[in-house]
């Protein structure tokens, strides 16, 4: 890594999962980080944007609905448009999908629970820069805690995110088998994260950033940060 | 003036986990003869505009843009004046739904 960059992580009223994210890319991986808060109509020059986990505006009516129309949303929206790279974690995929950056929706687990545990996905797609540090197949293990976290899409929509490889992670077991009882929210086809066309936006639940030193249980999700960071190298 | 209620419930093609979950409650209560339950949400709103049509389209737009997912629910409404006589009932199912912002 040669260069510093500048990383902007978006706080919410509600996120919690900002600080874990300003760690990772900080002291982690020694890039700057600053926080943007949501009424800011401007990014500030950022280089990557990061919607963070968390509940934000306690997730009320639909989880990220409200903060899809934050005033920051909108510099999200053409900062991503300009082809910007944009990471939505958890609750910030919800927030991605609820603004129609990214397709589909994130429905009630169908067990209804809460989840918060480690989990196993798969890599699906590395030819995104949020994957370009690893290998096709590979499998990370990090963790999620969410009780909105079944990705659900139309058939046609399903279809064309399948023929576009716009799945970038899904969940599996520790071999890489994504079988039913892998999927701990009813997700279609085990789906955990999901790029747009463009694959310059990603949204995934799993949390990368909570994964991102051996301390924490597991350091296969920074990969996914370092990845971002290369990209722009 | 007048008030809207609106109901949002989830597209019949979308698991709904809480309805299961109240529904295996209720057989346990014995209410056996019990099924399909589904569950959604009651809002209520009052909206200040000159003319029945006028509030329509003010409270269409509302479910459109932010009180229903289109992605997963739909939404049924009923109007009625300030003193409660009801005025006109409409849904998410009157037009073809608006096409969802598509993400590219």
């Amino acid at each position: 890594m040669t260069v510093a960059r500048q990383v902007g992580v978006v706080v919410f009223p509600g996120s919690n999962c900002d600080r874990d994210t300003y760690n990772a890319f900080g002291s982690v991986l020694h890039q700057k980080v600053k926080f943007l808060w949501h009424k800011d109509t401007s990014l500030d020059g950022v280089d990557v944007v990061v919607l963070p986990g968390g509940f934000s505006y306690g997730d009320y009516l639909r989880s990220g609905a409200i903060a899809r129309f934050s005033p920051i949303m909108n510099e999200v929206k053409k900062f991503a448009d300009r082809g910007g790279i944009v990471l939505g974690i958890c609750n910030g995929f919800q927030v991605l999908v609820e603004a129609g950056i990214l397709p589909g929706a994130l429905v009630k687990n169908e067990n209804l629970k809460f989840v918060c545990r480690h989990v196993y996905i798969r890599v699906e797609n590395t030819e995104t820069p949020f994957t370009s540090q690893m290998k096709k197949g590979q499998v990370l293990k990090v963790p999620i805690a969410h009780g909105d976290g079944n990705f659900y899409a139309d058939d046609d929509t399903l279809k064309r995110l399948q023929d576009n490889d716009e799945i970038v992670f899904r969940y599996s077991t520790s071999a890489g088998e994504t079988t039913r009882t892998a999927n701990p929210n009813g997700s279609l086809d085990n789906i955990a994260g999901v790029v747009n066309r463009r694959r310059n936006v990603l949204g995934m639940m799993p949390h990368p950033e909570r994964a991102s030193e051996q301390i924490l249980g597991s350091a296969s999700g920074v990969m996914v940060l370092k990845s971002v960071i290369e990209s722009l190298n | 003036m007048f008030k809207a209620r609106i109901e949002v419930t989830l597209k019949a093609k979308i698991l709904d986990p809480q309805g299961k979950a109240i529904e295996s409650s209720l057989h346990n209560l014995g209410f056996l003869n019990v099924s399909r339950v589904r569950t959604g949400k009651n809002i209520e709103l009052f909206v200040e505009v000159a003319t029945l049509d006028d509030a329509v389209s003010a409270v269409r737009l509302a479910c459109e843009k932010l009180l229903a997912n289109p992605v997963t629910e739909e939404y049924e409404s009923e109007l009625f004046s300030a003193d409660g006589i009801s005025l006109a009932r409409f849904s998410s199912r009157d037009k073809s739904p608006r096409s969802a912002e598509k993400a590219e």
